[in-house]
């Protein structure tokens, strides 16, 4: 019997019994298409957070006051208690360092805006003018702010976008007069809308240079600075720097807790991973189910067609024979569950992409191999006890069976 | 040589604490091209020795020689291969594939010998044209009549072009016209050089038979040759 002839025999047989094979290719293809979804919505969430994460820059630090022990990223590292302020000079300090190209001190506080008679609630962030570069930023109109002395308390601010469809709606902002809690501040710039994203959204603040943020707020404390260093390769020996110089700068204590992307990155690719793939275990189970019903559905084809096997073992079927022609029949009822189940998983893919178009759900290769070898090798691995009991059949018993 | 030796065969079934002893002491030899029919009451172990002689079951004692060669002690598998090249069976219920059109179970045999698809349509072809079932090759078994079935059962056991041909009431379900199609047309495969051993209810058809083996209680009671009948008749 040559592979073709198993073959066509096989689906041949399969199609003999069109619910039953619908049914099973259907258990199969639910349970491919579980893992192809979930995975897929598992693997767009990692790939969300992260790619949100990446648009930080990939050569960044962040220095933020205080310490943890650990160095890595917790919770903690984001709401840490002062034990030694960050001032204006320790961020003109890291700049000194070798590998660092920028740097941009943050203040942040809340305030209230006001123009002709509009009054709002805002988010002041002091920096300076190399903040825009760092985080990657664009101006719609005018400027940033300005180069110049980071001591300077220069009286002008720039205005996200959603500030200024509210203040001024169809008129130009720029080169008007806001006042920001007791101080008043020429409008030089509009930052450009920032869209959907998991960081700073510029769209509702006021950004102003780093020294009259202090003198609004009455302190000479930082919230975090932001470095960039020259690249990706120099984040390691850059951080060592900038801990010297911290060291130096804070009688001999490091006091200070300096995050990378790539720790915050690998972090949340760890939790989100292991997510993913807890979700794909689960999803694996169901296809465990459908090999059950595999062999299920199997065993009842062997009953159903024992004259079949009594026959053909008179007529000179091998044992082999038999085996072979069954446990095709299953293979072939697993294969065309699998890749139902594939088409179904990224046809749900594809509504998850239509439905929410920030997520990236696109099913992981990994993900798709496994689901298609599981589904081959459960249904091949439940079709060899079936196979076998064909095979063994006694001829004389099988025929006298109709 | 004869083409089937049986020496001293025992076929013994147990069923809990009974047991059946469905052939006893049977020895008999059977030349290459008789015509034998296997006859005798209900229960009397025709069937056990038609399957027997076709290697669907092995005796619990005796010895089986097929064409020189000791076949009891063959492998399940090689059995097989003996069945595949040598024996055909015809069945009192046909059983033919349902889902197979009447040239896909002509060709089952072909299929598992592995005989090559050209090579297998011009047989399938040639051996619907022999049995005249051309105009019904591409029907299902559900589609054809019950002598159809059967001229379709018997060119699926004559394709492989086997020594021996074994049949187990081939009649028995058919009217009696159709049965006496069905035995025309397995004599003349006969008289083409056929070994043929047909297991009969039916006296009229036995007596068609150049040898006749009387089967009572799993013995061979009496082994009548019609040769013999016409020579005591003469003398
Ligand atoms: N698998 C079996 N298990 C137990 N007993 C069996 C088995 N097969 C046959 N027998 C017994 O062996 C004896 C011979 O059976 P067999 O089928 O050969 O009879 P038969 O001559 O073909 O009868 P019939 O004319 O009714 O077909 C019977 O008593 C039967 O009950
Ligand atoms: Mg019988």
């Amino acid at each position: 019997m040559t592979p073709a002839d198993t073959l066509r025999f096989a689906s041949r047989a399969a199609l003999a019994y069109p619910l039953r094979t619908a049914l099973m290719v259907l258990a199969m293809a639910i349970g491919v298409a579980a893992v192809v979804v979930l995975t897929a919505l598992g693997d767009g969430a990692r790939r969300y957070v992260v790619g949100q994460f990446a648009s930080l820059g990939a050569n960044l630090v962040i220095v933020l006051p205080g310490r943890n022990q650990t160095g890595g990223v917790n919770a903690g590292s984001f709401v840490t208690s002062t034990p030694r302020d960050l001032t204006v000079a320790d961020a003109s300090a890291l700049l000194r360092a070798p590998l660092v190209t920028r740097v941009a001190p943050l203040s942040l506080g809340n305030s209230e805006i006001s123009v002709g008679g509009k009054l709002r609630e805002v988010l002041v962030l002091g920096t300076t003018a190399d903040y825009v570069d760092i985080r990657n930023y664009h101006v719609a109109a005018g400027q940033f702010l300005p180069r110049e002395d980071l001591g300077r308390a220069a009286a002008v601010a720039v205005i996200g976008d959603t500030l200024r469809r509210e203040l001024f709606g169809n008129e130009p902002a720029v080169g008007r007069m806001a006042r920001i809690g007791d101080h008043r501040l020429r409008v030089v710039g509009v930052m450009a809308p920032s869209g959907q994203g998991l960081g700073m959204n510029t769209d509702e603040i006021v950004i102003v240079p780093v020294a009259t943020a202090q003198a609004m707020f009455n302190t000479n404390t930082l919230f975090r600075i932001m470095v960039e260093v020259r690249n990706r390769e120099a984040i390691v020996p850059a951080q060592r720097e900038m801990e010297k110089i911290m060291r130096a700068r804070h009688e001999g204590e490091l006091d200070v807790t300096l995050i990378t992307q790539d720790a915050v990155l690998g972090t949340f690719d760890r939790i989100l991973g292991a997510l993913t793939l807890a979700v794909a275990g689960i999803a694996a189970i169901s296809l465990a189910v459908a090999g059950i019903l595999v062999m299920n559905v199997m065993l009842v084809a062997v009953t159903q067609r024992t004259g079949e096997i009594g026959l053909l073992k008179a007529l000179g079927a091998s044992g082999r024979h038999i085996r072979l022609a069954f446990l095709t029949e299953a293979a072939l009822l697993s294969l065309a569950g699998a890749f139902v189940g594939f088409a179904l998983g990224h046809l749900g893919a594809w509504g998850i992409r239509l439905t929410w178009p920030v997520l990236p759900a696109w099913p992981p290769q990994w993900a798709v191999i496994a689901a298609l070898g599981t589904a081959l090798t459960t249904g091949l691995l439940f079709g060899v006890m079936p196979a076998r009991r064909a095979a063994r059949l006694d001829p004389v018993q099988a025929l006298m069976k109709r | 040589m004869a083409q089937i030796e049986l020496s001293g065969i025992e076929r013994i079934f147990r069923l809990g604490d009974s047991e059946v002893h469905a052939l006893r002491d049977l020895s008999v030899s059977i030349e290459a091209g008789e015509y034998v029919a296997v006859m005798g009451p209900s229960g009397s172990g025709k069937s056990t020795l038609l399957n027997l002689l076709g290697l669907l079951d092995r005796p619990d004692a005796g010895h089986y020689r097929l064409e020189g060669r000791d076949v009891t002690t063959l492998s399940a598998d090689e059995q097989a291969e003996v069945r595949r090249a040598r024996i055909g069976f015809v069945f009192q219920s046909f059983h033919l594939v349902p889902r197979l059109t009447a040239a896909e179970n002509i060709a089952l045999p072909l299929m598992l010998a592995g005989v090559a698809p050209a090579e297998r349509a011009s047989r399938v072809e040639r051996a619907l044209k022999d049995f005249g079932l051309e105009s019904r090759a591409g029907h299902r078994p559900e589609e054809l009549s019950g002598g159809q079935r059967q001229r379709v059962a018997i060119a699926r056991a004559t394709i492989m072009r086997p020594a021996m041909l074994l049949a187990d009431e081939p009649t028995g379900n058919l009217d009696r016209a159709t049965g006496q199609e069905v035995t025309a047309l397995l004599e003349a495969l006969n008289a083409g050089g056929t070994t043929l051993i047909v297991v009969t209810h039916d006296p009229s058809m036995g007596a068609r038979a150049r040898r006749q083996l009387l089967m009572e209680d799993g013995a061979l009671r009496q082994d009548v040759r019609r040769a013999d009948a016409a020579a005591t008749a003469a003398g």
